[in-house]
């Protein structure tokens, strides 16, 4: 239930900065629900999303959520505008700051059009109605008798017309109008909702005006570069700076304290040794001219090889059962004609967003004023709040464009870094993470080692199956000695598995982490998908089935699971994405010599996807050379931003695939830079197809995430299909099959 | 007596200090986009910094530091050059191209990536931009396989590369019609 309610207008200003007079409209929205990625948002949110239109016919719409590369700052804007019948050239969007008005900001988990599409139109659909209210009141008709449409009220009977811009006196004194007499637009009516917008930030993107955190100048600023321990949690035993002093242009030196986050919340700092100077460069060289002693503490023994073993011999031992089995595997698998064994290995890996993790931040004495990268600003506010003892609302964050995020920029790290050496130095600075720094002290997607028992009768069909899977989980940056997968992670697609088997058994196995651990886009869906989808396949080629075939029958019967959300799972909708990728991909028909093709479908974000993708390999090197992905998100707000997202989903899959993998060794981690982590270029890109399944009148479901984790699984299905060869651990390079 | 040379020595420290900056570092004028810019930087900077720490030109993007990435793409007297690994004292007197210039083919690629919707965070698209001005300087008409030579240099973490292929072809459809 929504109640929108007026804001002061002077509170309005302060917090977008606007001079003008106009039209303010709150909208305080109850509860989203909950998602799986921990966020210190309170149990009971409470939305504030503005409308700002002004006499000369401008509209400014706020946007709430961080703009990372999915257009949200688009197709929120588009939502409200639909229902506002506005005239789109007249649309400009405005960053919110964090603060809780503006309800959960946390940009993660593909949620932001899942959880404020409905919020925004009937934002948009409520200043519509006060217009056409004030519009009557001034000709002295009836509403009824008027309607809104490109930005004008017109009288139907006169047809008289008068403009957005010319009603905002009348429109500013009238008493918002209650929920219930909000009236929403059909499907059928839309304008901008279910079309293609492009962004609206592309004339800052060609021009090189977009403004990132990296990029924010204030007067008198300094940079600040930290060198950080190797080794996760390492700290500070002495250091020499004579020659870091020496650079020109660096200014101060000094140890920065490791800080410890409470259990259970926020990120703290790791800590290290800053330089100060004026300007990046100069941060970066006095940095490498630093001579330090570590205290490398107790990860200094974490070798990520020894650590592969370790996982492997677990997943082949019997772990911590997880709810949810049914039937009896063991009794199925004697049973069976054949049973079919298989183990599954993803490295750790790291977002590497294009703009490194950096922030700009001025501390004055009772106040702090931070500009920063950032997904989640009010987490970022909250824990600055905390370590700073500074009130809460005398801090202000600032949202840039990211330049990428992936779910790195979630967390704050380099906020509280930025904060903890402005206070020391007493001036602004700006901390920038080299791209070293980047890779070699991140929050990494975890490592996963899993296990897969499978057993099919005479007829081909599957009897049973047991998965042991084992990962360090994201909870043990929040929790220390968490050394299990928790709830939260298995809910992403490993227990709510969509195959209907009759015995089926889940099993958790140890794992500890000795690096810090996070999310990065699709998070634990990654492994789920790819060791079921690369199972699947197994089974389907023990059965001498074709893939597809046997994804449909494995699927059972159309069947709806009604989870905890709202948005329950339907089968159905998930063979019909399969069946419409088979389709544009022509499954089934001659290929080249050494080319094959794999597919792997997937449910995630609440989202059906299914991909299939066509290799080359020759001389044991694969050419990645089509990859058709087919999606229901239901109301597809954006179809071109939907698309855009899905072929980027490709290439991030690819790259996971291909080349990612992030290794320790004594408790360092060994890549560096592109060269050693490197990522899918344009030589190696494959013609993208994406298809957007028509569900205009299902809720709209994740756009970000869904489109990565099918990725995997459909590539090394496909170099089966071409070779004959399984490969069961990530990355090709590894492999040297790239 | 002890004051003067005191004194003495201060001055000659000041002194010394003085010229052996001066040789470590470079007063001079950056020519960037057409305009003159006075410049003073350590001889040892990479043109990047200079672009954005002094000259504040934040078009130009550092990615990398190490030349694998092309978010600092810059042209240099017309020559594609990642503004990351060149020095401040290699570029002086050159013409300086970056995101902020203009150019024929530089407009026109802006066009087709507008139409396009090619980017999505949009902050390695200065680069790519540059990149692809300088391919089509070079080439007339690209093909694939040149897109894919010229480009490869350039990241996108997002995946934009299909839009970005796209968008030159189109960019080199547009310039044959208009002539």
């Amino acid at each position: 239930m929504s109640t929108i309610q007026k804001i002061n207008r002077r509170d309005f200003i302060k917090l977008v900065g606007l001079a003008s007079g106009g039209v303010l409209l709150g909208c305080a929205i109850a509860s989203e629900q909950k998602d799986f990625i921990p966020s210190q948002s309170k149990d009971v949110f409470h939305p504030n999303l503005f409308v700002h239109l002004e006499k000369n016919g401008n509209v400014t719409l706020v946007a709430s959520r961080s703009e990372m590369g999915q257009g949200i700052r688009t197709s929120l804007a588009s939502a409200i505008a639909d229902e506002l019948e506005a005239d789109w050239q007249y649309i400009s969007v405005k960053q919110a700051i964090g603060h809780e008005k503006y309800g959960n900001q946390n940009t993660d988990g593909s949620r932001s059009v899942r959880t404020k599409l409905m919020p925004m139109r009937k934002m948009g659909a409520t200043v519509k109605m006060m217009l056409i209210t004030a519009a009557a009141n001034k000709w002295n008709v009836a509403e009824a008798d008027c309607i809104a449409e490109n930005h004008f009220v017109i009288h139907k009977k006169t047809n008289d017309r008068i403009f957005y811009g010319d009603l905002v006196e009348e429109a500013a004194a009238l008493a918002i109008p209650a929920a219930a007499s909000i009236q929403l637009k059909k499907v059928e009516n839309f304008k901008f909702i279910g079309k293609t917008l492009k962004s609206v930030d592309l004339k800052d993107f060609t021009h090189g005006t977009a403004t990132y955190g990296i990029d924010v100048r204030i007067p008198n600023m300094k940079f600040a570069a930290i060198a950080r321990c190797p080794v996760t949690f390492g700290t500070v035993q002495s250091f020499t700076k004579n020659k870091a002093e020496q650079v020109s242009g660096v200014e101060d030196i000094f140890e920065l304290p490791r800080l410890l986050p409470p259990t259970g919340k926020f990120f703290g700092m790791l800590g290290g040794v800053v330089v100060v100077a004026n300007n990046t460069w100069a941060a970066f060289e006095g940095k490498r001219d630093l001579d330090i002693e570590w205290n490398k503490g107790a990860n200094e023994s974490f070798d990520s090889k020894a650590f592969k073993k370790t996982l492997t011999k677990r997943v082949h031992t019997t772990g911590k059962l997880v709810p949810g089995a049914h039937g009896n595997v063991t009794t199925a698998f004697e049973t069976s004609a054949k049973t079919i064994e298989a183990t599954y290995h993803i490295p750790f890996l790291a977002h590497a967003p294009m703009e490194v993790p950096n922030a700009t931040a001025w501390f004055q004495v009772d106040k702090i004023e931070v500009w920063a990268p950032v997904q989640d600003p009010q987490t970022a506010r909250s824990e600055l709040a905390h370590f700073f003892e500074i009130p809460i609302e005398n801090i202000t964050i600032n949202v840039t464009f990211l330049g990428g995020g992936f779910g790195r920029k979630s967390k704050s790290d380099f906020v509280v870094e930025a904060v903890a050496i402005s206070k020391k130095i007493k001036a602004p600075v700006q901390v920038v993470w080299t791209r070293e720094d980047d890779i070699q002290n991140s929050f990494y997607h975890a490592t996963s080692a899993q296990y897969l028992k499978g057993g099919i009768d005479q007829n081909g069909n599957v009897t049973g199956w047991l998965q042991r899977v084992g990962f360090p989980s994201i909870v043990s940056s929040f929790t220390p000695y968490a050394d299990y997968a928790s709830g939260f992670e298995l809910n992403q697609g490993f227990t709510n598995n969509p195959y209907a088997i009759k015995n089926f058994r889940l099993e958790s196995v140890k794992a500890e982490a000795n690096l810090r651990i996070g999310w990065m886009r699709s998070v634990v869906h990654i492994h789920s998908s790819f060791g079921i989808n690369s199972f699947v396949d197994e089974l389907a080629a023990a059965a001498q089935k074709d893939p597809i075939a046997f994804h449909l029958e494995l699927l059972g019967k159309d069947r709806v699971i009604e989870g905890k959300s709202k948005f329950p799972f339907h089968s159905k909708r998930l063979k019909n994405v399969l069946k419409t990728t088979a389709k544009t991909a022509n499954w089934g028909a001659q290929l080249p010599k050494n080319h094959g093709m794999g597919v792997a479908i997937h449910y995630s974000f609440y989202s059906y996807i299914a991909t299939i993708v066509e290799v080359s390999v020759l001389d044991k090197k694969v050419k990645v050379e089509n990859i058709w992905t087919s999606i229901d998100c239901g109301l597809a707000l954006n179809k071109d931003t939907i698309k855009n997202q899905l072929e980027g989903a490709a290439i991030f899959g690819m790259s996971l695939t291909l080349f990612g993998k992030i290794s320790a060794k004594e408790g360092a981690i060994e890549q560096n830079n592109f060269f050693d982590y490197p990522m899918t270029r344009m030589k190696d890109a494959p013609n993208i197809h994406i298809n957007i399944v028509d569900a205009m009148h299902e809720p709209p479901t994740g756009v970000g995430e869904p489109g990565v984790p099918v990725i995997a699984p459909a590539i090394c299905n496909a170099i089966f299909n071409a070779t004959g060869e399984r490969v069961r651990s990530l990355p090709l390079m590894d492999l040297g099959m790239v | 007596m002890r004051k003067l040379y005191r004194e003495l020595f201060l001055e000659i420290s000041i002194y010394l200090y003085l010229v052996v900056s001066k040789l470590l570092k470079v007063k001079t004028n950056l020519s960037i986009n057409g305009k003159s810019y006075p410049i003073q930087a350590p001889k040892k900077m990479p043109l990047l910094w200079a672009i954005r720490d002094i000259v504040g030109l934040t078009g130009t993007k550092f990615g990398c530091g190490v030349g694998q990435c092309g978010a600092c793409s810059v042209l240099i007297n017309g020559n594609l050059t990642k503004s990351c690994s060149i020095l401040v004292a290699d570029v002086i007197e050159k013409e300086i191209f970056t995101i902020e210039g203009t150019s024929e083919n530089l407009e026109i690629l802006r066009q087709t990536w507008s139409d396009g919707n090619v980017p999505q965070c949009g902050y390695c698209q200065s680069g790519q931009l540059i990149a692809a001005t300088s391919l089509l300087d070079a080439i007339e008409k690209p093909t694939d396989k040149d897109i894919d030579d010229a480009m490869s240099a350039n990241l996108c973490r997002c995946g934009t590369y299909t839009r970005i292929k796209k968008a030159i072809h189109k960019a080199v459809a547009l310039k044959n019609e208009t002539v």
